[in-house]
């Protein structure tokens, strides 16, 4: 991975550790964003911190390796699922943005709240992963 | 039982509260950057977990609430702080910041650009 002569033996280990923790806590405040404070905004912001963190202790290149996504079409993807859940509640004959929800009998977790409105956090999600992570790639980039 | 758990929730946060305050004063007592590193660091870390821990404590006993974000946070802040002091220090050391006068022995002298050999695109 470091294949350069640096010299940033800890900051990259404990890098791969916390990666994952922050990468966990920004899921878990994705999914807490219903009944408990977090949401997409703050889950995508955590988890492009996440990224600008294995950035700091790799190089651009490394990461770009890693994760070989054009973020802008990670940002288009998001909007464009937040306006299908838009859209889509104009095949049941509701106003535009109509959001509902209903309890299921999952295979695991049980009775569940599932609700259309985790569907638009995810275009929120994919949003700002994409534009934080535009710009800072853009800026960081050397012209 | 409760009493038991409250003393110890306030003797842990009374304690993490101490240790942040005697690491303020290290930080503004100490003479050079090093040694401003470690009381801080070091102070800080143990101050603001035990704070954490009073804290997880507080919510298990008395609210009946098992917070494995608390814990989670715990292991957070021993896993980062010294790295994050560690690089400062590291930094400073590299651009080039003196040590104390009294200061007797420094094994890394001559190696001052010990950390940073140029990256290509590295924000670092």
């Amino acid at each position: 991975m470091n294949g350069h002569d640096t010299n940033d033996l800890i900051l990259q280990t404990i890098t791969k550790v916390t990666s994952f923790i922050i990468l966990l806590f920004s899921f878990h405040l994705f999914l807490a964003g219903h009944n408990n404070p977090g949401g997409g905004f703050i889950g995508g912001l955590m988890t492009s911190s996440a990224i600008v963190l294995l950035l700091l202790a790799y190089d651009l290149k490394t990461v770009r390796q890693a994760l070989p996504i054009n973020f802008i079409y990670v940002a288009a993807a998001g909007l464009l699922i937040a306006i299908l859940t838009g859209v889509g509640s104009f095949l049941f004959n509701v106003p535009f943005l109509s959001h509902s929800f209903g309890y299921f009998q999952l295979p695991i977790l049980g009775k569940t709240e599932l609700a259309t409105a985790v569907l638009f956090d995810i275009g929120v999600y994919l949003v700002v992963v994409g534009i934080t992570m535009t710009i800072i790639q853009t800026i960081g980039e050397k012209e | 039982m409760i009493v038991a758990a409250k003393i110890l929730i306030a003797y842990l946060i009374i304690q993490g509260a101490l240790l942040c305050l005697i690491a303020a004063v290290g930080t503004l007592r100490l003479p050079d950057v090093y040694t401003r590193m470690h009381a801080s660091s070091k102070g800080a870390t143990l101050g603001v977990a035990s704070v954490l821990l009073g804290v997880f404590f507080y919510y298990w006993f008395i609210n009946g609430v098992f917070s494995g974000k608390v814990l989670l946070g715990i292991v957070f802040i021993f896993l980062t702080v010294p790295v994050g002091s560690h690089l400062l220090g590291r930094a400073a050391y590299s651009v080039g910041v003196k040590l104390d006068k009294r200061s007797v022995q420094d094994d890394y002298k001559g190696h001052r650009n010990f950390v940073i050999k140029h990256k290509d695109d590295s924000y670092l």
